[in-house]
């Protein structure tokens, strides 16, 4: 099943939108800068709603089904949400506008700044970083800044423990870092001994992502977080497993020095396709004047009669500005709403419940399949995707396959030190119901895998294509369609 | 609340789990800190919190109600109904990441087709599936750059005519790349790119020049000998675009530029108070393995059907890990299948239509503006697509507050950015904005002059 593209269902000829005629005195074009030839397709109104509403059927989606990407915190993303950022007052507003003008938006950056703050324990947050990455980046010059500012120069080292978050490396050595790997012990925690053996006057930092990509909590983490303050270092929090921790334990109560949010996973930014993310950062109180701006501040404190004044500020040793204006505004919108529905008491039972799926879906499926670390999980879980005795049987194929039982794989390869991980996160919006009948599929998977293993290694078979050619697609490097002259 | 778990169903799971209650899941998380009060208000209704956000809204001034003519990187266009009715479907914004082709075509078809109009529309071959926004896409920019020289030049050349919150952006992401040089435009002749001091500058020491296509103050330069000139250092030069511009103008590959970037909020993206936005990011074939960011590519499936994946995927951070020249993951896939569904609306002709009606209306409101007594055009030799700078008798900022009684919303107030500026005002003009508005504005400017 496959769709021409705007190219090929162009018409020369025919219009789409049009508008009005000037209303205006003319002016010739710039000399020498007229543009010659401008091939955009020709397509009526129709043509491209039609186009995309086909394109939009190929897609798999939350809505349409459980989608159980671990570290993606795939979970229902209410629909209010989007009513709210579209709301005419809020989406219609121009990032210079004079700050009379906008103290509705501002009200609500700073609300969420409090808000943030209060459910992660951290002294101060910046809402501007526009995704987990750059969030990360943040992180990590934070930690380069503040060494810098402290003439201590020689601190070039970042600890990433090899159940970290798989950007981490990337951010560090953006940032200009030398990257470590830290192992971790058998139980999934990061390995003390190999911690305190890395715990010189040369770190700048370790990279802590808790939960861990296998979903578990670290059992010494306040002793991971004790050694590295103790040599000096600051502890980074990728903050991207933060639905496990809401209302259970907050990131700066354990010590954390900097951590990122990803809105678009614990707060239910929809992941629009690949984006847009957000990814505020949250500090301890020493690291407040690092952060990047502008920061949603109040100006003149209000009184019975008249609200608060808002305004913007700049930390006296900012890291800088991440991105143009003030973040991703129509997320920060979003969150808030998500956030005000669900008050304390909501977003803990946002983390038990998602605990409790990813703990109820592993008792179901771990006879099929072999758990690395038997333990109890928080809000994910990491299986081997394969088997000893059918060793021609991957993770690809049981994920593949699973596209035929009518569900999302889970992450695949992923992280690096399980053995053809499949890493699994239900999230809580998912109903017992739904979990039963995956599980149901995993083993019925098991089943097919010793018993017909080509059956898998030909999945898909009813979805709108079949497995790609993946190496011609990077050998006969197409990234344009055919455009007619 | 989203949760669906009825008590029954709770403990029939803790009970599969070999647990007796939700608390026992928790236990490792260490004691004192475990279970926390947060401090938060108590929770909404969806009927309460949407009755709270039209009463907060209702605290903002918007575009519904006032003339903008407020641009600086954020433009006011008209959005066809059809953009949002897409974007809206579920199948597009609550999909993830594109990872398994077989049930992500849609998004990856979309996506293919934005590179190919951005490649059609900048002249350039290839285009990226996105960046955050055009800030982040001019700090890739430099990044490539200096990855392609791997490392051995370090001048970065700004010109002080790009939009100064790239420029940030730019130094920002400049810090951890080893002895880089950040400059061109901390001086007053930076603004000038053909200036002797600004020339001088470029090298073979210099791995990127930055300049911008209209600039910041709206103006439309020649680059053709400033392209040249790089390119005998054997430096790259990156063009920092306005998509909307490209319609009527000559498009930065035809310059001849290495890398076009810019920020595709024009097409079909409001202005949502600064973001999320789009960065789009296009270059010539040969820097394609040293691109940040995802790419899709065509393919066959089995059935030798067409399909589409990402790929080169081993230039990117979960593979080479630390040893990729970006961390960028997600891009603004929502965002840029509003620009793909907006340009395939509007198509050639459309396109091209909003394209000159801003040019023509800027026109007409800048010399309207100039007609007026205290008022001035700034560059008035040199050509500009739909922004332009005026010379005000008093400072910016009083004459927006006052601009702002009659509901209109001012132009940029430059001497925020430009200290050199003072009493300058940026002035942006798009389709929407009428001839009636631009006499209605010029009116409350010469009524303020008069006062």
């Amino acid at each position: 099943m496959t769709e021409k593209t705007i190219y090929e269902l162009s018409q020369p000829g025919r219009v789409g939108v049009t508008f009005p005629e000037p209303d205006v005195p003319l002016t010739p074009s710039p000399m020498g800068f007229e543009r010659e030839h401008l091939n955009l397709p020709e397509l009526s109104e129709l043509d491209v709603i039609r186009h995309f509403t086909n394109l939009s059927k190929l897609n798999y989606s939350i809505n349409s089904g459980f989608y159980p990407l671990g570290s993606c915190t795939m979970k229902y993303n209410p629909k209010i949400n989007e009513e709210a950022a579209r709301m005419p007052g809020l989406a219609n507003t121009h990032p210079f506008q004079p700050i009379v003008s906008v103290q509705g938006n501002l009200y609500i950056m700073y609300q969420l700044q409090e808000w943030l703050q209060e459910i992660s324990g951290f002294h101060r947050v910046c809402l501007t970083p526009a995704a987990g990455a750059q969030g990360e980046l943040v992180g990590a010059l934070i930690i380069k800044n503040y060494h810098q500012k402290n003439n201590d120069t020689k601190r070039v080292k970042i600890l990433i423990p090899d159940s970290a978050h798989g950007t981490n490396p990337a951010t560090s050595s953006m940032s200009g870092f030398n990257v470590v790997p830290l192992q971790s012990d058998e139980r999934g925690n990061v390995d003390i001994q190999a911690l305190k053996s890395e715990c010189d006057e040369t770190l700048a930092g370790l990279m802590l992502t808790n939960p861990n990509t296998l979903g578990l909590f670290d059992e010494n983490v306040e002793e991971v977080i004790q050694l590295v303050h103790s040599a000096g270092g600051l502890v980074y929090g990728d903050g991207a497993n933060l639905n496990a921790l809401l209302g259970i334990v907050r990131p700066g109560d354990l010590g954390f020095d900097v951590m990122h949010f990803n809105l678009h996973k614990t707060f239910s930014t929809p992941h629009g396709g690949g984006g847009p993310g957000s990814g505020p950062v949250g500090v301890a109180e020493h690291l407040n004047d690092y952060l990047p701006g502008p920061i949603v501040t109040i100006i003149e404190e209000g009184d019975e009669e008249s609200p608060p004044f808002f305004g913007f500020y700049w930390p006296e040793k900012t890291v800088g500005r991440m991105k143009a204006f003030y973040g991703h505004f129509g997320m920060l919108i979003r969150a808030y709403t998500y956030i005000a529905m669900h008050g304390g008491k909501g977003l803990r039972n946002i983390a038990e419940m998602a605990v409790l799926n990813a703990n109820y879906l592993k008792s179901q499926i771990k006879e099929d399949y072999t758990l690395p670390y038997d333990r109890t999980c928080m809000h994910e879980f990491v299986v081997e995707g394969s088997w000893d005795k059918v060793p021609a049987v991957h993770a690809l194929d049981i994920s593949k396959r699973l596209m035929d039982y009518g569900f999302h794989p889970p992450t695949n390869y992923f992280p690096l030190i399980v053995h053809e991980a499949l890493m699994i996160e239900p999230t809580e919006t998912e109903s017992k119901q739904t979990l039963d009948a995956f599980a149901k599929a995993m083993k019925s998977i098991a089943k097919e895998a010793r018993e017909n293993p080509d059956l898998l290694h030909g999945a898909p078979f009813t979805t709108p294509i079949r497995r790609c050619d993946e190496v011609k697609a990077a050998r006969d490097l197409v990234l344009c369609c055919w455009i007619p002259d | 609340m989203f949760t669906p778990h009825t008590p029954q169903e709770i403990e029939d799971m803790l009970n599969a789990i070999g647990v007796g209650s939700i608390e026992e899941l928790f236990v490792k998380v260490p004691e004192k800190h475990r279970f926390p009060e947060l401090n938060l208000p108590e929770p909404l209704t969806e009927m309460e919190i949407a009755a709270e956000l039209k009463e907060i809204a209702s605290a903002n001034a918007s575009t519904d109600e006032f003339i903008s003519f407020l641009g600086a990187g954020a433009y006011d266009h008209y959005i066809p109904a059809a953009v949002d009715m897409l974007l809206r479907r579920g199948e597009f914004y609550t999909a993830y990441t594109p990872y398994q082709p077989e049930i992500s075509q849609g998004t990856l078809q979309a996506i293919f087709e934005f590179q190919s109009l951005m490649s059609e529309l900048t002249g350039m071959d290839v285009s990226n599936a996105s960046h955050y926004d055009g800030a982040t896409a001019a700090a890739e920019a430099a990044n490539l750059a200096y990855h392609f020289f791997r490392g051995k030049r370090k001048k970065v050349i700004l010109s002080r005519a790009v939009n100064p919150q790239y420029r940030q952006t730019i130094r920002t992401y400049m810090q951890g790349l080893e002895e880089v040089e950040v400059l061109g435009d901390n001086t007053d002749k930076g603004k000038d790119v053909y200036s002797e001091e600004f020339l001088s500058l470029i090298d073979n020491d210099t791995a990127i020049v930055i300049v911008q296509y209209p600039d910041f103050f709206g103006r439309v330069i020649d680059y053709t000998k400033l392209v040249n000139i790089v390119h005998e250092q054997g430096a790259l030069i990156a063009f920092v675009f306005n998509p909307t511009a490209l319609g009527l103008l000559k498009p930065p590959g035809e310059f001849g530029a290495d890398i076009a970037v810019g920020d595709g909020q024009p097409l079909g993206i409001p202005l949502s108070y600064g973001g999320p936005y789009l960065g789009i990011f296009t270059t010539k074939e040969k820097y394609v393995r040293k691109l940040a960011g995802r790419l899709v590519g065509e393919t066959v499936d089995e059935s030798a059907n067409r399909a589409y994946v990402l790929t080169l995927t081993a230039r990117e951070q979960h593979i080479r890990r630390e040893k990729s020249t970006s961390n960028i993951c997600t891009n603004q896939g929502l965002m840029a299948l509003a620009a793909t569904i907006y340009l395939s609306l509007l198509g050639k002709n459309g396109f091209k239509q909003v394209a000159n009606l801003c040019y023509q209306k800027a026109h007409y409101a800048a010399e309207k503006i100039s007609a007026l007594d205290g008022y001035e055009v700034v560059f008035k030799d040199t050509p500009f697509f739909h922004e332009f700078v005026v010379q005000t008798p008093k400072p910016v900022g009083q004459i927006n507050l006052h601009l702002q009684n009659h509901w209109i919303l001012g132009g940029f107030n430059l001497s925020e950015d430009y200290p050199e500026m003072e009493n300058q005002m940026l002035v942006a003009v798009t389709e929407k904005i009428t001839k009636e508005d631009i006499d209605e504005f010029v009116e409350a400017l010469q009524e303020d002059t008069n006062d």
